[in-house]
């Protein structure tokens, strides 16, 4: 028993990075936009799509794949930003991003439906159907190398937040949009940018979802979107570290409960969610909600 | 004469007459609309066609109990699949349990309101703590716990559902007790929102919407207030769950607390526009055969997804408001412009009338005095969004 739950914490440890990383595009696309991105999850799978097409078609390995697919859904994100959540404007915009976000998904649903079909698929490579001895038990290498790559690639976000001129735009916008429109920076730029940016690591979370989750099609967008937005919500909207310790939390909660039943370990995920936000309305690391308006 | 119109200038004489002639329309409008559509599934008897009209006037019904809470509240709540889902439940497991068969299941249709309502309470509990986002996301969450409970219960059935009792019923005319029912609902469900609306309790959660800090500063009760607008959309989404169940014949834990639920009724609600009494009704009218027709229309039903994301997308960027608020505000704009037009060649009391028409256009007919006819009548999408 105690064996088990030691397994499951390290696979929920591991697995919770890589939530992590996803989570906090997202709660950096609110931070600096007050949009919640709801096309976030299809994007993962979108993510996990292209990293399949490149490696079934083109022969090209998971990880070297990312080199074109983490620019792509720059791209991706920044394109979305400009045609559809830029013009909205006004009072009702939190809600209508909301919709317009989730319209987007929608549609990106349709089409991966269209070009992939329902089937399940798996992404595949050496590396995740080897396994090598951690911990003491058995663990594809796919754990590892997407936990370090998820951990490497928060460092990098931290140090573009914290260490660059740039990243200090953004830390400003995510104050005060107005202030910083008044000291000369391109709010919109900067809200361009930081949705690609946050668009950008579901290129990563996807192929490393697509490795490890055991299948995966069009549909699996609404299960990592519901898990992403509890975690955010948990950690604070707009709290990096926040996403990131609810990440592993929420993840390993899961990982350890479903030992005893699978079924209901996702009921307590979303149960330790409601649980929380009884005892605290902003989240675990979220500030105290000023006053709107 | 108010003192009001009469610093309209000479105009003004014709306007009290104007407005009381639109709300005559409008009440005829809606009475000759009500007559067609109660005829309706006399003249059309096609079942295919009359299960669309059910579905529609289920989701009628639906978007405006989602809007008295959610569109007067201003908390988006994507999560009433629940009190759908559990009013089906509810009819269906009765059903089964206490063997009630045939006609008796309607008998059980109040019952799933009122356990949708004793849902609403701890929910609305937990979840009004919390606003906007955070609001919306507890929604989502609590709706995938409920629809998760009901794969693992052994009471819900499991992933094989309820089944409801047969109906021996001539099939030519199946439809038909559904539908008037599913209008009774409707029409019950919008002359609510209609008397919530002009009610001290709506301007409660109005002010709710607008700033539930100060509102609660002038002595509002919010939570209060909040959650009775809640409880209340729940008990007519419970119904509703209740009456589909039985019109469906089966409940599914995907089926009866169905994602795409929560988000067509906001939809609805939002392409007609939000807080407003008509316009999810319009919504609701305009998109649920809409959506059937091109699931008909195009057999990949991935593309006709598609159409239906780019509709969405293309409603939310060009009418942000809803097409009854856009629409209302063009028309009294186009009005005040007539009138200033026609002020203008005039004297100089003329011009004034001119400077207050678009002014009088942006605050809408509704801001009105109440002494002149017809603005206290119907505030029915005669106001502009706010």
């Amino acid at each position: 028993m105690g064996r088990q739950i030691y397994e499951a914490v390290v696979d929920g440890v591991l697995v919770g990075g890589v939530y992590g990383l996803m989570a906090v595009g997202l709660t950096l696309i609110f931070g600096v936009l007050d949009i919640i991105n709801i096309a976030q999850g299809i994007l993962v799978i979108l993510g996990a799509y292209l990293s399949y097409a490149l490696s079934v078609h083109l022969h090209i390995d998971l990880f070297l794949g990312l080199l074109i697919t983490v620019p792509a859904m720059f791209v991706i994100g920044v394109a979305i930003y400009w045609a559809f959540m830029r013009p909205l404007r006004g009072r009702e915009r939190t809600s209508m991003s909301l919709l317009a976000s989730y319209a987007v998904a929608i549609i990106l649903e349709g089409i991966l439906y269209w070009i992939f079909s329902p089937d399940y698929v798996q992404l595949n490579a050496w590396y995740v159907t080897a396994s090598v001895r951690v911990f003491g038990f058995y663990l594809p290498y796919i754990y590892l190398f997407g936990f370090v790559l998820a951990l490497v690639l928060v460092l990098v976000l931290y140090l573009i937040l914290y260490r660059t001129r740039f990243g200090r735009s953004i830390r400003a916008t995510m104050q005060d949009q107005t202030a910083s429109r008044l000291i000369g920076i391109d709010v919109n730029r900067v809200a361009a940018v930081t949705f690609g940016i946050g668009v950008a690591v579901t290129a990563v979370g996807g192929m490393v979802y697509g490795a490890t989750s055991g299948g995966f099609n069009p549909n699996s967008g609404y299960d990592l979107i519901s898990r992403l937005l509890a975690i955010i919500i948990l950690g604070g909207l707009g709290s990096i570290g926040g996403a990131l310790a609810a990440a592993v939390f929420m993840i390993t909660l899961e990982s350890v409960v479903s030992i005893w039943s699978p079924n209901w370990a996702i009921v307590v995920f979303y149960a330790a969610l409601v649980l929380v936000l009884t005892i605290r309305p902003s989240g675990l690391f979220g500030r105290r909600e000023v006053r709107l308006q | 004469m108010t003192p009001a119109s009469m610093m309209k200038g000479p105009d003004s004489l014709a306007r009290p007459g104007r407005l009381q002639a639109a709300t005559a329309w409008r009440a005829g409008g809606a009475l000759a609309l009500l007559a067609a559509i109660a005829v309706f599934p006399l003249i059309f008897t096609n079942a295919l066609v009359t299960t669309i009209a059910v579905d529609t006037l289920i989701f009628v019904a639906a978007a405006a109990a989602w809007n008295i809470f959610s569109g007067y509240s201003g908390y988006i709540s994507l999560g009433h699949a629940v009190f759908f889902g559990c009013g089906a439940y509810t009819v269906g497991i009765g059903a089964r349990d206490w063997q009630v068969n045939g006609t008796a299941v309607f008998a059980l249709i109040p019952l799933a309101g009122l356990v949708a309502v004793a849902v609403a309470v701890p929910f609305g509990l937990v979840a009004l703590r919390v606003r906007r986002h955070t609001f919306v996301v507890v929604t989502i969450a609590v709706f995938f716990i409920f629809q998760l409970m009901a794969f693992n219960f052994s009471f819900t059935g499991g992933t094989t559902g309820v089944a409801a009792p047969f109906l021996v019923w001539n099939p030519s005319t199946y439809n038909d007790p559904f539908y008037y029912l599913a209008l009774a609902i409707g029409v019950a469900t919008i002359g609510l929102s209609w008397l919530i609306r002009g009610s001290r309790f709506g301007l409660q959660l109005r002010a709710i919407r607008d700033d539930e800090d100060r509102a609660r500063g002038l002595g509002v009760r919010t939570m209060r207030v909040k959650l009775a607008a809640f409880m209340i959309s729940a008990f007519v989404t419970g119904l509703l769950g209740g009456l589909w169940f039985y019109f469906i014949t089966q409940v599914l834990p995907q089926s009866g607390f169905d994602p795409a639920f929560d988000l067509s009724v906001a939809l609805m609600a939002f392409l007609g526009g939000l807080g407003t009494v008509s316009g999810p009704v319009l919504g609701a009218l305009v998109l649920v055969p809409a959506q059937q027709y091109l699931t008909e229309q195009f057999t990949n039903d991935y593309l006709s997804q598609i159409v239906l994301g780019t509709l969405f997308l293309g409603v939310i960027l060009l009418l942000p408001r809803g097409v009854i608020p856009t629409g209302s505000e063009k028309i009294t704009s186009w009005r005040a412009r007539r009138t200033g037009q026609a002020a203008a060649g005039q004297d100089a009391a003329g011009q004034a009338a001119a400077v207050i028409g678009p002014d009088a256009a942006a605050s809408g007919p509704a801001a009105a005095p109440p002494g002149e006819p017809g603005a206290a009548a119907g505030p029915a999408g005669k106001e502009s969004a706010r």
